[in-house]
């Protein structure tokens, strides 16, 4: 067989983790992306990776973080993945410290930890609040590397536009974009996997950097791969306003203590730093004594927008809260979350060691992605040299780190990214070499006409693309596509506003036809590939829209208020698991629970029934007349290892 | 206040043509940086003369001053155009790429000599593999605080950009590189490969090329000591030079 290798695409943890252990294991890589892969968006992440380590001695285990985790996600991931992540994060901690990452230290010397939302346990490192580039730095240097020694090849300034597929629909290249020259090209590879990230430039401004378009995953998407969860869109609780991009504020200033505080007079004008305590309302810890601020971002967010919204208690009255570091020495912050509060003096131009922070809710990461396969063994792990692990539906294109749907459920706990990005990356790697050693025939043996079409087709899509000549500007355009997904498929959800949505999508839709290139020069020109990444957004809104209108419940980031089961106050969680349990022996003793408690968890097992499984949107093509959009249809979850349950963090 | 803001932009079409300036007013709107007034150029393409042209190009992506990206030279001083506030900027704005690599297109430089630097100056830690292999050696607070401040590099250009040594025509590898040197030098299993990062300093382009202006540590957006690091390599070499008179 002729000389194989895996294409990677995208330069960010995931992609580097997936290129760097795969060179480990002998197979050549050709690592794609859209820039110099340092400078991906994992450099965004701030506050830190998870791993139960349990360096305080407080008892945590891999089994409480795999607990913490699928709870979290309120039980929409598929738990064996979800287990086999949290037991290796330990061992991915302890390797990134090898590899260099400068992890803050504890007195003795040991990697420190701290606390983060959704967990009771200090259980997460950091390399002070820019840990997510610290870690890519570190993987970025041992590619770098593997270059040098000629096993890995990079091709930066390479935009992948979509899979090559062979006769029998298996993927056997991709076909990229040169971002310099403009040159369409099929590149050949027996494995592709795709690490580009989320798609939060679908709603515009968001916490996400300039490439997180979801281009790459929607374009799988529109070859037949199958996409997960769409609708599960994480709002980060805390980010700084501003006009080009909302700028994160990390969870990891709650887990150092940062407050979160309304003044409890709507309205109120005095500077912050004049109000009371008193006339502070504290309003998560109120609401809940037992998380206190770190509350799941899901529950955080939803929070702040009670608070601001229904309550009208916004800071000046605006869609705003504090969060108050102002307690603590400036040497203390300084050390442990200077990266983020510099940037927030910087944008801001206040000083948060001395005046609370202005912060507000932002689309920050995408839960759902390509739907992904995996193996399971006996013992509820996962078999790493499965070739399934990770695989999309399409055979040969695999998908990994924010791309795929896999790990978090219904929403993501802080600090569980970017161990889930490296995680997917070092996991899959044994299982795509077998994968690719087992091949009948390596891509290179493919006849040329197969790559010939692929590439043509998408050269002709892009002279299409140049000869646009209507009335819109495609960045108007996304801004207004921005506005309708900001506006209504956000935190609260409403069904009349969805559909509206849906069909405002549509419009843009035609409207999208009518653009005009800006720019058709044909030297590093950014335009065309801009109106082809409009046109995929276009196309991931209708997943996410259509996912969230058809869901007709309340389940972690996706809050349909119409459908909130309403957890009785006194309710305990524990009461399910017996309830269950009756159940199960056939036995259920009703007179025994507490009637409202009863009623309460027939809704929930009743609802789970029909909605714990996994949202599956799958292209279809238009028929005359009509565009083509998603089908939706379900799949059951893996729950075999931990009884879903109704959650509670008070 | 103004209601319009006003940008002279030096563009240039491809590697080779020539660059010409061309000046574009927008609408000031509050809270504005360099990079969402691009973005507002692009919605409308339209230059000073209300001539219709194509969008003004540019380097960015993380916009938080932690990717590198979107370094440019605005208002003469080399900075990141998403921590560029327009309120804190003289008016008009000029928009320059940087001078110290190859134009590309715009706003848009060639930068790969510096990631091209850090080959040659080894800046990885050498593993015996991704498998696990326990912990790594426990480190002193003091020393990772120096360590993790030099980690923060970006490679994204601002200390050669206003180095006097660093030039096209000449091979420095820049102040980025030697304090990455510096960094992998004092880690525990980095530092195994000290003497081939040494033997690439003393070459040409390494170490004595340093003029010792120090604009370098003045630009660095993230203010990383690189005058110390240059220091602290300089007296590695020494050190190195030393020993080898006294081995022959």
């Amino acid at each position: 067989m002729s000389r194989q290798r895996v294409i990677v695409v995208g330069g960010g943890l995931a992609g580097l983790a997936a290129a760097m252990k795969i060179a480990e294991l002998g197979m050549s890589v050709l690592l794609v992306s859209f820039l110099p892969v340092k400078r991906s968006h994992s450099v965004c992440a701030q506050g830190g990776i998870n791993g139960a380590v349990n360096i305080k001695g407080e008892g945590d285990s891999p089994d409480i973080h795999f607990y913490d985790t699928v709870k979290g996600g309120d039980f929409l991931a598929n738990q064996p993945l979800c287990k086999d992540m949290c037991h290796h994060a330990p061992y991915i901690i302890n390797l990134m410290d090898r590899l260099g990452v400068t992890f803050n230290r504890t007195p003795e010397g040991n990697l420190d930890f701290r606390r983060f939302g959704g967990t009771l346990y200090h259980r997460t490192a950091f390399a002070g609040a820019t840990t997510g580039q610290q870690l890519l730095y570190a993987l970025d240097e041992q590619v770098r590397h593997f270059e040098v020694q000629g096993i890995v090849e990079k091709m930066e300034w390479h935009e992948y536009l979509g899979a090559v597929l062979n006769n029998d629909g298996r993927c056997v290249g991709a076909v990229i974009h040169n971002l310099r020259t403009g040159e369409i090209m099929a590149l050949k590879g027996d494995a592709v996997i795709l690490a580009t990230g989320g798609p939060g430039l679908v709603y515009g401004r968001s916490t996400n950097s300039m490439v997180c378009t979801g281009t790459a995953t929607t374009s799988a998407y529109l070859q037949g791969a199958k996409y997960g969860n769409g609708e599960f869109i994480q709002i980060h609780p805390s980010a700084i306003p501003g006009r080009d991009k909302l700028r994160l504020m990390s969870e990891s200033a709650r887990g150092e203590g940062g407050r979160i505080w309304v003044p409890r007079k709507a309205g109120d004008s005095r500077s912050p730093k004049d109000i009371p305590e008193k006339e502070r309302f504290y309003f998560l810890e109120e609401r809940y004594p037992l998380y206190g601020n770190l509350v799941p971002r899901d529950v955080g967010a939803r929070e702040i927008y009670d608070i601001c919204v229904n309550e009208g208690l916004g800071v000046k009255g605006e869609m705003k809260v504090y969060l108050d570091l102002t307690h603590h020495t400036p040497e203390f912050l300084n050390r442990r979350l200077g990266g983020i509060l510099e940037i927030y003096e910087k944008f801001t131009g206040v000083d948060p060691r001395e005046e609370p922070m202005e912060i507000f809710p932002a689309v920050h990461y995408s839960m759902g992605g390509i739907w992904t396969d995996y193996t399971p063994t006996s013992d509820g792990l996962i078999d790493y040299q499965s070739p399934n692990n990770q695989m999309t539906s399409i055979t040969g294109l695999y998908a990994a780190g924010e791309a795929d749907y896999q790990y978090h459920g219904g929403n993501r706990l802080g600090a569980n990214s970017l161990l889930s990005c490296i995680y997917t990356g070092l996991m899959m790697s044994p299982g795509v070499i077998n994968y690719v050693k087992n091949l009948p025939e390596a891509a290179e043996d493919h006849p040329q006409k197969v790559f010939d079409d692929a590439s043509r087709q998408w050269q002709e899509r892009f002279s299409d693309i140049n000869k646009m000549n209507g009335s819109e500007n495609p960045y108007a355009l996304h801004r207004e596509l921005a506005e309708q997904m900001i506006s209504n498929v956000l935190i609260v959800r409403e069904n009349s506003k969805l559909e509206a949505t849906l069909d405002k999508i549509n419009e843009f839709e035609s409207r999208w036809k009518n653009i005009t290139c800006l720019d058709t020069t044909d030297w590093s020109n950014p335009v065309p590939s801009f109106i082809n990444q409009l046109w995929n957004m276009i196309q991931l809104s209708k997943v996410i829209t259509k996912g969230a209108l058809m869901r007709d419940e309340f389940r972690g980031s996706h809050y349909k208020p119409e459908f909130d089961l309403k957890q009785p106050d006194d309710f305990q969680p524990e009461t399910y698991l017996e309830f269950e349990k009756q159940k199960a022996d056939g036995n259920l003793n009703e007179s025994a629970f507490d009637q409202q408690h009863l009623a309460y968890m027939k809704r929930f097992a009743e609802n789970n029934e029909k909605w714990l499984k996994t949202t599956i949107a799958e292209y279809k093509n238009g028929t005359s007349g009509s565009e083509g959009g998603p089908e939706i249809s379900y799949e059951d979850v893996d729950t075999s290892l931990i009884t879903p349950r109704p959650r509670k963090y008070n | 206040m103004s209601d319009t803001v006003t940008f002279k932009i030096k563009r240039q079409n491809t590697a080779e043509s020539s660059p010409y300036w061309e000046n574009f007013v927008i609408p000031y709107i509050p809270n504005s940086n360099v990079i969402s007034c691009l973005m507002d150029i692009q919605t409308k393409p339209e230059n000073s003369k209300g001539e219709k042209v194509t969008p003004v190009v540019w380097e960015s992506n993380c916009l938080e001053e932690v990717c590198g990206s979107c370094t440019m030279v605005i208002n003469g001083k080399v900075h990141q155009a998403c921590s560029a506030l327009i309120d804190k900027l003289e008016k008009p704005i000029t928009l320059e790429p940087m001078s110290k690599f190859p134009v590309i297109r715009d706003l848009i430089v060639d930068r790969s000599r510096m990631f091209e630097a850090l080959k040659k100056v080894q800046a990885w830690v050498t593993a015996d593999g991704y498998h696990d292999l326990g912990p790594g050696d426990r480190e002193s607070q003091s020393i990772q605080e120096v360590a993790y401040k030099l980690s923060e590099c970006m490679t994204c250009g601002c200390c050669v950009e206003a180095c006097p040594q660093y030039t096209q025509k000449n091979n420095f590898l820049g102040a980025a590189a030697i304090s990455q040197a510096r960094l992998f030098n004092m880690h525990h299993t980095g530092k195994n490969i000290t003497d081939e990062r040494l033997d690439t300093l003393m070459q040409e382009g390494g170490i004595s090329d340093c003029g010792n202006a120090q604009n370098c540590v003045e630009v660095c957006p993230k203010s990383i000591p690189l005058t110390e690091s240059i220091a602290e390599i300089g007296r590695q070499v020494s050190g190195k030079i030393l020993r080898n008179i006294f081995k022959a």
